[in-house]
């Protein structure tokens, strides 16, 4: 135990006397996140909408004056029919549609409750997402005002349709794949870089005569990676969640076992490549092409799967990001648990010891 | 085999595909001897070196290290031998320091222990101003002085030394073949590889390897004899050329 200290302090002066490893360890996740973070914005200003009232009564009315008048909306257009509603979208510049239901006044005091649907061009989902929060919010205000004055409440339910894009593929759907591809690139690269060094500068020689075992040298080499890689997740988490008000709508601690079992299985892959490559720039390569670019392309990240050619489709399976990416969507977007997703993570747990079977056996090839 | 002698090789073999890298050598080490390893360049010194010190398996033959079989006990052989690799054996971005430090824990010496070489060492080399650089911010002479005494911390029966005064100056050379007389005199057995003829004269005995097969080995004087020549320079040119 006390070896392995000593080996461990070691791997942490090469990372930390390193400026490259630094950089890509701890720069490169917040960089990225950081980019994410400024190209897409979640204010909204003066937005174009259209309302269709089917009712047209004093309540409705009294509603679209207030939206009227907050700056963040401007209405455009008034429409009468349901089939118009395509038509703005079309044009593109309106970017919501109100749709209050007839009688809307009537229901909202005799039945306690009227609905007004909020529709919204979700092409570009991040606004859209905006739009409907900061109409569900003025509306909730008027109903507050309006409960004020009566003993009874009176509800009105928003219900609010992302049109084109019902799945609401947008930042939130990013910050899963930046956090993936980062802790793909610190695992797996950065360990099988610092293994290949070892044999390039020949100290690993040296390791193998010591009485170390190779497995210990190897998990000596191991640790230390993760360690940064779970203080990288932590950071990845925590700034999704201030920057991007990312939701954690499921089980943190569900979460930060699942990204520990993707991290492992990560720095697998990543002793896997330093079994096969004999430099640096081997490693890097190996690491970039086999690694990053499925991870980018293939993994749903970008480019949903279901609207992949077949062949694709089937590939991807073997990609572990998918199915980790799969899992972050699952706790952080709908909160589900490990009831929903044993089956993915079962893959992931699967492929994880996969690689570490292949990497043993390699491993000793090496040695013969 | 016996006891008496350090290393035992009897018909050596390694081979990489169809090419034999090392063909069927034999030989003996005494204890607290000197031996000299030479060979031209691809000779097969390392790989051979390698299959003694237990990281390579041998292809057929059979070698006993310090009483142990390499194919079976390389785990003890690592406990009793000392290496330093042809390529750098310490770390770069590793203080002087740091390096003992680290060498000494994977050996599993206790800290104090460490502690008393360390000092030991560093007083030793004359290294109290650079104990606290960084290794490769040192000249290569010392680097290997450093390397060889790093080798030493775990108090090895057998060193093995492959090239260790590559491309380093005559006058360091001279003082690194004092410390290696230290430890033959301390009953250390030395197995080392080199280039420079002057230092073959310093050895007990050498073996002259060509094409991974033994050609020569007897003590300098002998074989200088046999080949009436003067310096073992010539003995070595006569041979490599005897060869082609
Ligand atoms: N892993 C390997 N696979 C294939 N061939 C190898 C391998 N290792 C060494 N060789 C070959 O075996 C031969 C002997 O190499 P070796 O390194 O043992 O020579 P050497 O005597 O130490 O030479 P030098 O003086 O240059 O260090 C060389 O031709 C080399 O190319
Ligand atoms: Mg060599």
């Amino acid at each position: 135990m006390k070896r392995f200290i000593g080996f461990i302090k070691k791997e942490f002066f090469h990372i930390l006397r390193d400026r490259r490893s630094l950089f890509i360890l701890f720069g490169m996740p917040i960089v990225q996140i950081m980019l994410f973070g400024f190209a897409i914005t979640n204010e909204i200003n003066n937005v174009d909408i259209a309302v269709l009232d089917h009712s047209k009564d004093d309540v409705t009315k009294e509603i679209i004056d207030k939206i009227a008048a907050s700056k963040y909306f401007s209405i455009k257009a008034f429409i009468d029919n349901e089939t118009a509603i395509e038509k703005v979208f079309e044009k593109g510049q309106i970017k919501a549609v109100l749709n209050f239901e007839p009688d809307f006044s009537r229901k909202l005091i005799a039945e306690n409750g009227a609905t007004v649907q909020i529709l919204t061009d979700a092409t570009d989902p991040n606004t859209a997402n905006t739009i409907s929060n900061y109409t569900g919010a003025i509306l909730q205000k008027y109903q507050q005002e309006l409960n004020q004055n009566v003993a009874i409440s009176y509800q009105i339910v928003p219900q609010t349709r992302m049109v084109y894009n019902p799945e609401l593929k947008s930042v939130f759907m990013f910050v899963p794949g930046v956090m993936t591809i980062i802790l793909m690139l610190v695992s797996a690269m950065m360990t099988s870089i610092s293994i290949t060094r070892e044999k390039e500068l020949g100290t690993m020689e040296i390791l193998l005569v010591s009485p170390l075992k190779p497995a210990q040298v190897i998990i000596g080499k191991v640790v230390p990676y993760v360690f940064l890689s779970v203080i990288n997740a932590v950071i990845i988490i925590i700034l999704s969640i201030f920057v991007f008000k990312m939701p954690v709508e499921g089980s943190l601690f569900l979460l930060g076992a699942e990204s520990i079992l993707f991290i492992i299985n990560a720095l697998s892959l990543g002793i896997l490549i330093s079994t096969i490559s004999s430099t640096q720039q081997t490693a890097m390569m190996v690491s970039l092409m086999g690694l990053m670019l499925p991870v980018i392309l293939l993994s749903g990240f970008i480019f949903p799967i279901s609207s992949m050619p077949l062949p694709l489709q089937i590939i991807s399976n073997a990609i572990p990001a998918k199915w980790f990416i799969i899992i972050l969507k699952g706790i952080m977007l709908k909160g589900v648990g490990l009831a929903y997703l044993w089956k993915e993570s079962l893959i992931l747990v699967g492929m994880t010891l996969f690689f570490m079977a292949m990497s043993v056996k390699k491993y000793k090839i090496r040695l013969e | 085999m016996t006891n008496e002698n350090a290393i035992t090789v009897k018909n050596l073999t390694k081979t990489f595909g169809d090419f034999t890298a090392v063909d069927a050598i034999s030989f003996e080490v005494g204890k607290g001897e000197v031996f000299g390893f030479l060979g031209a360049n691809g000779a097969g010194k390392t790989t051979a070196m390698k299959m003694l010190i237990g990281i390579s398996k041998p292809t057929k033959g059979e070698a006993n290290v310090a009483g142990f079989d390499v194919r079976t006990q390389a785990e003890d052989i690592k406990k009793s031998i000392g290496y330093m690799s042809q390529r750098f054996s310490l770390y770069n971005d590793l203080t002087i320091k740091e390096n003992i430090v680290f060498f000494g824990g994977i050996y599993g010496l206790k800290k104090s222990v460490i502690k008393a070489k360390s000092k030991n060492l560093i007083d030793e080399l004359g290294l109290h101003d650079e104990a606290d650089k960084l290794v490769g911010s040192l000249p290569l002479g010392w680097k290997q002085k450093v390397s060889f005494s790093v080798a030493l911390l775990h108090d090895p029966k057998i060193i093995f030394l492959d090239e260790p005064t590559g491309g380093v100056d005559p006058i360091t050379r001279r003082q690194f073949w004092e410390m290696i007389y230290r430890e033959a005199n301390n009953g250390k057995t030395i197995f080392v590889t080199t280039h420079y003829m002057d230092e073959a004269e310093y050895c007990d005995r050498v073996s002259i390897m060509v094409a991974g097969k033994i050609e020569a080995l007897d003590t300098p004087k002998n074989l200088k004899e046999k080949y009436k020549v003067d310096s073992m320079n010539k003995v070595f040119l006569k041979l490599a050329r005897n060869i082609e």
